[in-house]
């Protein structure tokens, strides 16, 4: 389906010009349907083969007075021709439903840009809630934009005056009749979300009649109103490689992930959690896949990491999945898994904090949790995912590391890797490599803590194996036959024991690659969900002739061992992280660099500029 | 091991392990007769886990040789639940104690009542905390002395039995550790159950709370303070079961028994909580402590929820929702 069929509409013959990417902003109240707008058109947009990256921005109260300036929801997406990393930082298109959502996101729009209003809800009422004095339509400081007042409201009760739906009903269609303009503006096929709507309404015909109406009705104003006089398409760059694809958010891809990893080690994936924005969305989608996985919704954020200890326990592949405040819960269960060496991976959506912070905000601000936050020497692996499509890879690798190491793995994502998406080449079962574990049953020679004397993995004998009946737990275990025992001489031993088993990870690590130019004289270090951004400023910075480089961190425990050699060559090191510093604190401690720091925590995720920014402030030091 | 030629015995279910409970802990009396029981229920060793929390009773894995796990202070029920869903086929057994149970996992303890899940879990009341020697617990008797009260307990008692009824459980018994007929009879019934299986026992701290519960279970004392309760038979008690229980417009009080007609009859099977319920509340020196079983209803049980269904194909999986093909 690389071919679209048109729309079975001729475009007028207004002007199509062409553009290389786009970054557009759906904006409406929270009741405006513009998560599911912004959807739709992503999805149209990867089907016409165009990369995408989305960054979906809502509010957490639960439904804030409509029409406020705290209710507006929003919806990021770049589309482009060619690879596409970020969700873009200033916006070329804004979709504005009402003048709260005109108001909080103008200030984003590039000059130039060009903004839709709903011009119906540009009442009196609305913009005093928007805080606005008159309307902002009439007034001054607009002339850089264009602005296009469309009267949204109405073309969608006209299209459906024949209709016989309540006004409530007329007035939930709105959004379509929106996109539908969207999609004439930016000449994408309406196929994707026509055969969506099919699917979504088959039972209430309509229902389909009336979205179907309305998202027609929205292109044809597009075309035959006088308003616009142009319209746009992307100029396609590269082609995708043969295979299949869809768009994935990364908390999807992460329960993908988790399930594809039970699979490929034969397990059957357990699932123990509890609700936590942004983490629930995991839940969500394995709970629907009862023939991988069980799920548990545990009481709280203890239960559900302890029934997914137990579970480890019973031989599964055990998960457990939260945010911050639920990592902070888990502490002492973490521990345990390290103490009673059972694989176990726990996965940290994580939000701004402290505390309940922001919880529909980004933030990176929970590797020193990861890493250290719980009593005792208590080591655990800790990964980052760096894209949405890559929550999928590293829940194999974790599961992998996890089973044969037999040792809890920590994968961080966060808030905006977890319900931002892009596009993701699907793989087929067979090409997914096989997890091997160390499930036990040979009860000659058996001993519960007999590690291996590579990895320093411990036989996973679990319940219901004749012969091996053993006991575990939280005391101090004694190397070798398990039991209890409080010797100094065992304890300091076990203490390295379980510190070099998780040291020794690193030998399954590949090499660290760096990206951009190979003579630069500043390396940006970022992890995790920073891969994109900081790949976007250095490809421009490179273009521009700037010699930057940077890596992408996902291994921060332990870190890969080639990492102290390859920073040492480069004169000057930032790191640029969503915190204050933590991943700066650990280079400078573990390997004496007097790297720099680039430290945003505002919630939300770094522009480009940014990076750039900082690069340029650097490299201006050195001459 | 898993088919053995003899049956099995005691002697298969303790571990080389020496317990080390202070001598004339009622402890012992409980693993006693929980690993005289299990012999007896034709299940292999190797499908017996023992999950247990932190506390003095929780040292109790250590002496059976099943599986065994001493998790963490108050969490054994989760532990156990995801041990269970993760391998219907066990006979999991959660032991915890009433700091471990009530207080510390006071919400783990609620929850696993309501689900359901199909295990045993044996709580040890001996009415303080023994291994961090000797503070009050949630169970412990108003104006008691302990070393966090010194001027006495001031808090309610917490009342589990009522808590574990009032959450749904379907199965709730109480013994003590001084009458080893009503620890078998209930330990048996809770083997045999289908469903969660609550057991409080009743046992004496030597060291930081001796003879607390001396009226109930003292030969001498316990037939006044005490009601032995039988399924199908009138709730009595008293030196020659002379007294009952009776409702005087739904509040129970005691009764003459030569003289009253309306002794309330006991109804395991009762799927009404009431009676259950309001025998739970129960509690010396107001009213006789009852023990043997408050309620055992059969109800559906948690982990039949989980059974996989349809086929396990990845490949479908990924491809579900808006997927295309690219021809490169």
């Amino acid at each position: 389906m690389t071919t679209h069929e048109t729309n079975g509409e001729v475009n007028s013959s207004k002007k199509i010009e062409e553009l290389d990417e786009v970054v557009i902003r759906f904006a409406g109240d929270s009741g405006d349907g513009m998560q599911l707008t912004g959807d739709q058109f992503t999805t149209a947009s990867a089907m016409m083969g165009e990369d995408v990256a989305t960054l979906p921005d809502y509010p957490s109260e639960i439904r804030a007075p409509a029409g406020t300036v705290f209710g507006v929801s929003g919806f990021q997406l770049r589309f482009g021709g060619g690879e596409v990393f970020t969700p873009g930082d200033e916006i070329d298109v804004l979709i504005a439903m009402n003048p709260a959502a005109f108001k909080t996101n103008l200030a984003s729009l590039k000059d130039g840009g060009i903004v839709v209003v709903n011009e119906d809800a540009f009442t009196q009422r609305n913009l005093e809630k928007a805080g606005y004095s008159s309307n902002p339509l009439d007034g001054e400081g607009l002339g850089k934009f264009k602005i296009f007042r469309a009267n949204i409201t109405k073309l969608t009760q006209n299209a459906l005056t024949d209709k016989q739906l309540s006004p409530k009903q007329v007035d939930l269609c709105k959004n379509f009749l929106a996109l539908g303009l969207t999609y004439w503006l930016f000449n994408r096929s309406m196929d994707p979300t026509k055969n969506w709507l099919k699917k979504k309404f088959q039972a209430k015909p309509a229902l389909l009649d009336a979205n179907l109406h309305v998202l027609q009705a929205g292109w044809n104003f597009g075309n035959t109103a006088e308003m616009f006089t142009s319209s746009y398409s992307i100029r396609k760059q590269e082609k995708r490689k043969a295979g299949v694809y869809r768009y994935i958010t990364g908390n999807t891809a992460a329960a993908l992930g988790l399930i594809a990893a039970a699979k490929k080690s034969g397990l059957r994936l357990f699932l123990g959690s509890y609700p936590i924005t942004p983490a629930t969305d995991i839940l969500h989608e394995v709970v629907k896949h009862k023939q991988f996985a069980t799920v548990f919704q545990a009481e709280d954020e203890i239960a559900g990491i302890g029934s997914a200890v137990g579970a480890a326990f019973g031989g599964a592949l055990a998960v457990t999945t939260t945010s911050g405040p639920g990592l902070s819960l888990k502490s002492e269960f973490i521990g345990l898994a390290v103490m009673t060496e059972l694989p176990l991976i726990i996965v940290d959506v994580q939000r701004a904090g402290p505390s309940t912070g922001l919880p529909t905000k980004t933030e990176q601000s929970d590797l020193f949790q990861a890493i250290w936050g719980r009593h005792g020497e208590s080591p655990a692996v800790v990964l980052a995912a760096s894209s949405p499509r890559d929550c999928f890879d590293i829940m194999l690798e974790a599961a992998t590391i996890a089973l044969k190491y037999m040792t809890p793995v920590i994968v961080l994502t966060d808030g905006y890797l977890g319900n931002g998406a892009e596009v993701w080449h699907i793989p087929s079962e067979s090409e997914l490599p096989e997890i091997k574990h160390n499930r036990h049953t040979k009860t000659e020679g058996f001993q519960p803590y007999k590690h291996d004397p590579e990895t320093l993995g411990r036989p996973w004998a679990v319940p219901g194996t004749p012969g091996l009946e053993h006991r575990i737990g939280g005391l101090e275990k004694e190397d070798g036959s398990g039991a209890v025992s409080h010797s100094p001489v065992n304890h300091e031993k076990m203490c390295h024991l379980r510190a070099n088993k998780v040291a020794g990870v690193a030998r399954e690590y590949a090499p660290t690659t760096v990206y951009g130019d190979p003579n630069a004289k500043v390396l940006v270090v970022g992890w995790g969900s920073t891969a994109g951004v900081i790949k976007t400023a250095v490809k421009k910075l490179n273009s521009e002739g700037t010699p930057v480089a940077s890596i992408n961190l996902r291994h921060l425990n332990p870190l890969p061992s080639d990492l102290q050699t390859i920073m040492k060559k480069y004169p000057k090191i930032v790191v640029a992280e969503n915190n204050l510093g933590q991943l700066w604190q650990i280079i400078r401690a573990q390997y004496l660099l007097d790297v720099e720091k680039l430290a945003k925590i505002t919630g939300q995720p770094f522009r480009a500029d940014e990076i750039e920014t900082k690069v340029h402030s650097m490299i201006g030091g050195l001459k | 091991m898993s088919t053995p030629t003899t049956p099995l015995t005691r002697k298969d279910f303790l571990s080389s392990v020496d317990p080390r409970w202070c001598p004339g802990c009622g402890c012992y009396a409980v693993l006693q007769k929980i690993t005289s029981v299990m012999p007896t229920l034709g299940i292999p060793r190797e499908n017996f886990a023992v999950i247990s929390g932190i506390g003095c009773s929780s040292r109790f894995p250590y002496y059976t040789n099943t599986y065994g796990f001493h998790t963490i202070h108050g969490r054994a029920p989760t532990v156990a639940t995801g041990l269970k869903l993760a391998n219907p086929d066990l006979s999991v057994w959660v032991i915890t104690g009433d700091g471990d149970g009530l207080s510390i996992g006071g919400n783990h303890f609620i929850h696993l009542m309501r689900r359901n899940v199909d295990l045993k879990i044996i709580l040890f009341n001996n009415q303080i905390y023994g291994l961090t020697k000797g503070q009050a617990s949630p169970t412990t008797l108003p104006g008691t002395k302990t070393k966090t009260t010194p001027t006495g307990v001031f808090d309610r008692q917490m009342a589990p039995m009522a808590m574990a009824i009032a959450a749904g459980a379907t199965f709730a018994a109480r013994a003590h550790d001084s009458d080893g007929e009503l620890l078998t009879e209930v330990m048996t019934a809770a083997a045999a159950h289908k469903g969660i299986a609550f057991v409080e026992v009743m046992l004496n701290c030597v060291i930081f709370n001796d003879a607390a519960m001396d009226p109930m279970t003292n030969k001498a004392t316990r037939s006044e303070n005490s009601i032995r309760l039988r399924h199908g038979q009138p709730i009595v008690f008293g030196a020659d079961n002379n007294k009952g229980i009776r409702l005087n417009n739904m509040t129970p009080e005691i009764a003459n028994v030569s003289e009253a007609k309306d002794i309330l009859r006991h109804d395991i099977h009762a799927e009404d909580t009431s009676l259950a319920f309001s025998l739970a509340q129960f509690a010396h020196p107001k009213m006789p402590t009852p023990f043997g079983i408050f309620r055992q209803v059969t109800g559906p049980v948690y982990e039949d929820n989980f059974k996989s269904t349809g086929e396990a194909d990845l490949d479908k999986l990924f491809k579900s929702g808006t997927s295309w093909v690219e021809k490169g």
